[in-house]
């Protein structure tokens, strides 16, 4: 597991008071982790401070599920 | 102060606070042991507070913030939040009148008083928002008007902005009713301040025929029951609107 994605799964297991197994790359926030809608503006809040990236509104609404946030952060890093 | 009243630990941020209503509402919090920050749009009222605040024992200061710019408005809020903590009470009281007739009535008083009393309230709740829902607290009470529920002739742009204010408090706290944030909103009547000392002696004695309570109400009686949604008094009431105004309108 790379390093981002520990440290996605990290921040989506705070944020959203879920058990780390339940927690798979293609795991959507509102389908399958339970997440309302704002719960997913906060977690895109806090993966904003975890990396320190502003992710705009735009490519926040398409960050659905964990595989998402992951490669949007591995493209913004890389 | 009652004991049943503590805002130890709590950092409060009141727009408007050099005079009126902001004064004794920053001085009440700040007497019930929050910590205080208090603007005014120049320098000379940002030190105004800081000295009152001081005199009075309480912690903080005053700043200077223009509420109708959003670049100050998140500079301030960035500052307060680097200096003190997170804001876990923001008081909207900031405000200003532009009043006239509808068919008198220019696009600046009208935008005026748009920006002044309603956008501001939106850009100071969203520049707060981001710590209350990290810390999973907060309290955001925004100072209306009792013309706002009855209107009043002369005041349309006034009247709008406030009114406004409270569909904005009641959408906005079944948005973050989960993170046990409250959002409400204090609507004072006729209150002895520079504001309504501007009125005329017919107007005034017209006023007082209209309220049951037979006269002006003082700073201090808004800004108890801004204490008292401030305080974990008021911690199941959110989305409402408390009506101080001696009776003159009950809703």
């Amino acid at each position: 597991m790379s390093d981002i994605e520990k440290r996605v799964k990290k921040i989506v297991v705070e944020q959203l008071g879920v058990d780390e197994a339940e927690v798979k790359n293609s795991s959507s926030f509102i389908d399958d982790l339970g997440a309302d809608s704002l719960d997913t503006v906060e977690l895109v809040m806090a993966l904003e401070e975890e990396f320190g990236a502003e992710i705009p509104d735009e490519a926040a609404e398409k960050i659905t599920t964990v595989q998402a946030a992951i490669d949007y952060i591995t493209a913004a890093q890389g | 102060m009652n004991s049943l009243i503590n805002l130890q630990g709590e950092i409060a941020l009141v727009t408007g606070a050099s005079r009126g209503i902001g004064r004794s509402i920053a001085e009440m919090l700040g007497k019930a042991g929050a910590t205080v920050i208090g603007t005014a749009t120049s320098d000379k009222g940002a030190d105004a507070i800081t000295a009152y605040l001081s005199e009075a024992g309480i912690a903080g200061k005053g700043m200077v913030l223009n509420v109708a710019d959003k670049e100050s408005i998140e500079s301030v809020v960035k500052a307060v939040t680097g200096e003190f903590g997170t804001v876990s009470v923001l008081v909207n009281n900031a405000g200003i009148t532009r009043d006239n007739l509808l068919m008198r009535m220019k696009d600046e008083e009208w935008d005026d008083i748009i920006t002044t009393n309603l956008t501001s309230v939106y850009r100071m709740s969203k520049a707060c928002l981001r710590g209350m829902t990290k810390a999973k607290k907060g309290r955001i009470i925004s100072i209306s008007s009792v013309v706002g529920a009855s209107g009043n002739p002369g005041q349309t742009n006034y009247a709008a902005a406030k009114a406004g204010l409270v569909g904005f408090s009641k959408s906005l706290a079944r948005e973050i009713g989960s993170r046990s944030i409250t959002v409400n909103v204090v609507a004072p009547g006729f209150i002895d301040t520079d504001m309504t000392r501007e009125l005329s002696e017919e107007q005034r004695n017209h006023l007082l025929q209209n309220i049951p309570l037979s006269r002006l109400g003082q700073p201090s009686e808004i800004a108890g029951a801004v204490l008292f949604l401030a305080s974990s008094l008021g911690a199941y009431v959110t989305g409402e609107t408390i009506h101080v105004n001696g009776g003159m309108y009950m809703a």
